[in-house]
């Protein structure tokens, strides 16, 4: 299993690891942002989106970066100062920690956690404290309002995100994210294994809540209260410019990545492919030719997921604060209890 | 174990300050935000005593939705920018002499519990399966009876917040 990297030294891998993680992160988030964000978004809206820096805009991007780069570090006069410059790092910390759990491969992981799910749920939940603080730090009334929009939005979403994912975990019957891969390319579909049994087809109902409760975490409309521009200027974003905003968008985008991938693993097999095409029967098995074209595989997934996500979120007006919470509590956590009580009688009768 | 020693050493350290910082400061939310310091650590010492399982458990619940509650009922109330004043209660003294207290029960209770007892040197990351066998098998009453706890804590704040 080891065969590729059981040579290099420690320290070496480590330093791989760290470097493959910050890959893992920023190739995704500028991807996402120029496919997405510029071209799908224009072209939703009958218009060509940056066309001039680079070929069909694509340098538009590093453009952006430059500019924010060397913007003033500006604060407002009455903010906490130490406290409005640290709450976007913590925002990005929360993504950089989550990425660290997600298998790329059969060797390619950055760690192999034993609770790798539910270290995942709860480094994502860090990030509102960078939010909240975000929002009382800069001395606005506006940036404090979408604080606590953001932070009673998320504290409600998580639930059916940790609840929607039990299912998964009832199922596989571990909570280390590369067995769950495992789980789902070993598998058949009622004696059939040519597809392995991702747990799309089981746990349906889990994956469009664990989607929802994607959309609603990430803040993208048709739950982007926090923000909301007609109402709240910018919300707990408001204040902040140059590379301190640049943070912040970096963290949406990334982490709008991050849970794709994470998404991908839990419900649409992972970084695997059937292991009865190529005849393995266990994860030491496996060619080393995985560990290049596992992150591809991954990478095509996430791509298809934040399509998912940016459709909607350019498709749909925005709701209302009381709709918003009712549709957490009084829809989607009965509904993925129901479907937690549901996938566990089926487990125990089959 | 001489690696986790220090590595206990060290965060025991920033977290002792990160405690005084908590009721030193004067401000709501910086005190907040020490705190969140001070939990943090635990997690980390949760680590280095190879029990993974309560340590995310840790960030979980006491960072990822008791502080942030603990922050946002600040924030919707009172919760200035600057230092406060009055933040300091006449009596704090009187948490010196209960903490000193405190802090002597817990260190006899650990003497006399533990002794000269050693970890041992490769202290195998507890996995949760283990946990879960030992939570639903022999101390299921127990939980039984803390989820009973939960839920009365519950409903008695549902009671206490709805007018009708």
């Amino acid at each position: 299993m080891l065969g590729l990297i059981a040579d290099v030294s420690y320290w070496t891998q480590s330093l791989l690891r760290v470097f493959g993680g910050i890959v893992a992160i920023l190739l995704p988030a500028g991807t996402i942002v120029y496919v997405f964000l510029f071209k799908m978004m224009s072209f939703m809206q009958s218009r060509l989106g940056p066309m001039e820096a680079g070929p069909f805009g694509s340098l538009q991007l590093f453009a952006e970066v430059g500019k924010w780069l060397q913007k003033e570090d500006l604060y407002p006069e009455r903010a906490d100062r130490f406290i409005f410059k640290m709450a976007p790092l913590i925002v990005l910390s929360s993504t950089f920690l989550l990425v660290a759990v997600v298998p790329f491969g059969p060797d390619a992981w950055f760690t192999n956690f034993e609770a790798g799910v539910f270290y995942a749920l709860a480094v994502s939940s860090v990030s509102v404290l960078g939010i909240l603080i975000a929002g009382w730090a800069s001395a606005n009334k506006y940036s404090l309002l979408g604080g606590l929009r953001a932070a009673g939005q998320l504290i409600a979403y998580e639930l059916p995100m940790v609840l929607a994912v039990v299912g998964v975990v009832i199922q596989a019957g571990t909570m280390n994210l590369q067995q769950i891969v495992v789980a789902q390319n070993t598998g058949s579909i009622f004696g059939w294994a040519g597809l392995g049994n991702p747990y799309i087809l089981t746990q349906c109902v889990g994956f469009v809540i664990f989607m929802i409760a994607v959309q609603a975490e990430l803040t993208q409309a048709p739950f982007d209260m926090p923000i909301a521009e007609s109402e709240l200027v910018s919300g707990y974003m408001t204040e902040y410019s140059g590379f301190r905003f640049l943070i912040f968008f970096i963290g949406e985008f990334a982490t709008a990545g991050v849970f794709a991938f994470i998404a991908s693993v839990l419900f649409l097999g992972g970084w695997g492919v059937p292991f009865s095409w190529f005849g393995w029967t266990s994860i030491d098995s496996i060619d080393n030719w995985m560990n290049v074209v596992g992150p591809l595989i991954m990478f095509t997934k996430m791509m298809l997921l934040v399509f998912v996500i940016m459709w909607v979120r350019f498709s749909y007006p925005r709701f209302r604060e009381d709709q918003l919470q009712r549709f957490a509590w009084k829809s989607l956590i009965p509904l993925s209890l129901v479907n937690i009580m549901a996938t566990s009688v089926l487990k125990v009768a089959f | 174990m001489v690696a986790q020693n220090i590595a206990f050493g060290i965060v025991a350290a920033v977290m002792v300050w990160g405690a005084l910082r908590v009721v030193t400061v004067n401000n709501v939310v910086h005190a907040a935000l020490w705190l969140v310091l001070v939990l943090a650590g635990a997690a980390a010492q949760y680590v280095i005593l190879a029990a993974e399982f309560v340590a995310i458990t840790q960030v979980l619940v006491y960072i990822g939705a008791v502080m942030v509650l603990f922050l946002f009922g600040t924030m919707l109330t009172r919760a200035r920018i600057g230092a406060e004043r009055e933040l300091n209660n006449k009596s704090w003294w009187l948490g010196v002499p209960s903490s000193v207290l405190l802090l002597g029960v817990i260190t006899l209770a650990l003497v006399s519990g533990f002794g000269d007892e050693e970890l041992p040197k490769d202290a195998a990351v507890v996995s949760t399966q283990e946990i879960s066998d030992l939570i639903f098998g022999p101390y299921l009453l127990p939980f039984w009876a803390l989820s009973f706890v939960l839920l009365v804590a519950v409903i008695g704040a549902i009671v206490l917040a709805r007018k009708d």
